[in-house]
């Protein structure tokens, strides 16, 4: 893997797709300039977040006509973008699409929900129920939606899978003012978990989230990312738009598990065992099930 | 630094942030607001000026004829140490108009009424200047319901609605306010020798003490209680924050219908912008 990836941290326009779909395309003319090879959005980055009764007037099928302008461009640059997508059966996710040579290459439909504090999304939505590394010409990555990276299973599975790199798309609100160094409590916390899916997962993190304002909701920013050895690499963004550039390398990742194999050394079974046991499901080759 | 304190550089970041793009997205620049004198309207004042430029923000002295001389003045000086615009209307006239045609004595509608003019003045003029009404109401007088519905507490975008009073002081001082407007006692100066404090029963601190505790950390009354806090003050908090829920939200609409205004009808303010 050799890659040159770009993280957009956008504003967006609440429920208006064709105003979030002019601002996608003035990035990816740039981002085409630029030589980059692989162009990754927020959360929801062509709808905005809070949508509410806007959930399914803005649902989208994969092969919506909106969606026709990211397959274009992305035979010049790959495009992960977020949106809300109407599947055939009629349920509504939240989606993020890698759009590569002209195709929507791999969907991953966020799996963990968030329904507490200020978030109410199973409300309008329905929930994911994979994690599927997507085979990208460019590396094999693993995307987690926002909360997906608050629980361990997304980033373990694709951990077993052996994923070059893990993309957190985010559309995260900044909370928490107290902290006395001029950052929100929430930039501070999202930063502890990037270092610790960097360094248990022995992979490149790269964390893209959103900025802007919606009803008196702060979106914080702090778009960055972090080697497999867990040390930042570039400068993390503020609470301005603005991107970040990061070349996506494999010896890094060669080097990293060699001198910590965590994946070598672990023990998948034990888990499935474990689980098995607890939740009463048979896993294969168990007879005591 | 205590549970209450906060980082004033980062929230005046993050409020002259949010008043800038919640006006900007509704192509509004300019600002209106009401300055009383006391360290809220001057705080917001503040905000405003940074936010949208002192030339693009109009401060209204709305003085009644009992107001305190003492208002006026640190008003004006706020108006001078921010370089903001400034004009005086007098409310006197139109309360006294209503007041005398209806006979009002009592205090609490009077007070109200001078309100509710202030808020009828704001909005006249914010209409006039093509401008936004910036709120002075902090979360201590929100939650206790210490505001006149439709009144002081009306406003398009509120900077100062999710800050105790003692983090307004800690951010009045940040700004570099004038040391007489962060001084002197609260008050609403509705009636000669008023004084927030007296009228509430307890001091803003120890509210802000076992609010931020109340809300914020979901303590229960008891927990309070059991940290030392004087049952008494618990009590009342507790019992004006739910009594006073109603001037928090919009009007109580009867549902008839499949989609009902902010029941089943849910867009956000910011719907398609």
């Amino acid at each position: 893997m050799d890659c040159k990836a770009r993280l957009v941290q956008i504003d967006t326009h609440l429920g208006d797709l064709a105003a979030n779909l002019e601002t996608h395309l003035g990035e990816i003319e740039r981002a085409v300039a630029d030589g980059v090879d692989l162009l990754v959005f927020p959360e929801l980055s062509l709808t905005g977040y809070f949508l509410r009764d806007q959930t399914p007037e803005v649902a989208l099928a994969s092969d919506a006509p909106e969606l026709v302008p990211l397959r274009e461009r992305s035979r010049e640059v790959s495009i992960v973008a977020g949106f809300v997508e109407r599947a055939p059966d009629g349920r509504i996710f939240n989606a993020l699409g890698l759009f590569e040579d002209g195709e929507l290459l791999h969907l991953h439909r966020k799996v963990h929900l968030v329904a507490y504090g200020l978030f109410d999304e199973s409300r309008d939505l329905a929930a994911g129920e994979d994690f599927v590394v997507a085979e990208s010409k460019h590396g094999r990555f693993g995307f987690l939606t926002c909360e997906d990276a608050w629980h361990v299973d997304g980033g373990y599975l694709y951990f077993l899978d052996g994923a070059d790199a893990m993309f957190v798309c985010s559309a995260g609100p900044g909370r928490g003012v107290g902290g006395g160094d001029g950052e929100l409590e929430s930039g501070r916390v999202w930063r502890t978990l990037q270092d610790a899916f960097a360094l248990q997962f022995r992979t490149w993190t790269l964390y893209c989230n959103r900025v802007g304002w919606e009803d008196g909701v702060v979106f914080g920013g702090g778009t960055r990312v972090v080697d497999a050895f867990g040390r930042e690499t570039g400068e993390p963004l503020g609470l301005d738009a603005g991107h970040l550039d990061v070349r996506l390398t494999s010896d890094v990742l060669e080097r990293a598990r060699f001198q910590t194999p965590l994946r070598r050394d672990e023990r998948p079974w034990i888990l499935a065992r474990e689980l098995a046991r607890r939740v009463g499901f048979p896993t294969p080759g168990d007879e005591t099930q | 630094m205590s549970d209450l304190d906060v980082d004033v550089e980062l929230v005046t970041d993050l409020l002259v942030r949010f008043l800038r793009d919640e006006a900007g997205k509704f192509g509004f620049t300019m600002a209106v607001l009401g300055l009383s004198g006391g360290v809220d309207s001057a705080v917001s004042a503040a905000l405003s000026a940074q936010a949208f430029g002192p030339e693009n923000v109009l401060c209204l002295l709305m003085p009644y004829r009992t107001s305190a001389p003492a208002s006026k003045r640190d008003a004006q000086e706020v108006v001078e140490r921010l370089g903001v615009r400034s004009r005086t209307v007098d409310i006197t006239a139109m309360v006294e108009g209503y007041l005398e045609q209806e006979g009002v004595c009592d205090r609490t509608r009077r007070g109200n009424v001078m309100a509710r003019a202030r808020m009828i003045v704001l909005y006249d003029l914010s209409a006039a200047e093509h401008a936004l009404v910036i709120g002075t109401s902090n979360k201590t007088e929100l939650l206790l319901g210490y505001s006149t519905q439709f009144g002081d507490s009306a406003s398009a975008l509120n900077p100062l609605g999710d800050l105790y009073k003692h983090q307004v002081y800690q951010l009045a001082r940040y700004l570099d306010l004038p040391e007489g407007v962060i001084e002197k006692a609260p008050s609403a100066d509705l009636f000669e020798g008023q004084s927030d404090e007296a009228e509430l029963g307890f001091s803003y601190a120890q509210a802000d003490a076992a609010l931020v505790k109340l809300v914020d950390e979901r303590y229960s009354a008891e927990q309070l209680i059991a940290e030392g806090f004087e049952s008494q003050l618990v009590a009342s908090l507790v019992q004006r924050i739910v009594a006073n829920q109603f001037k928090r939200l919009p009007p109580v609409i009867a549902k008839l219908g499949r989609r009902t205004i902010n029941q089943d009808f849910r867009y956000l303010r910011g719907w398609k912008h």
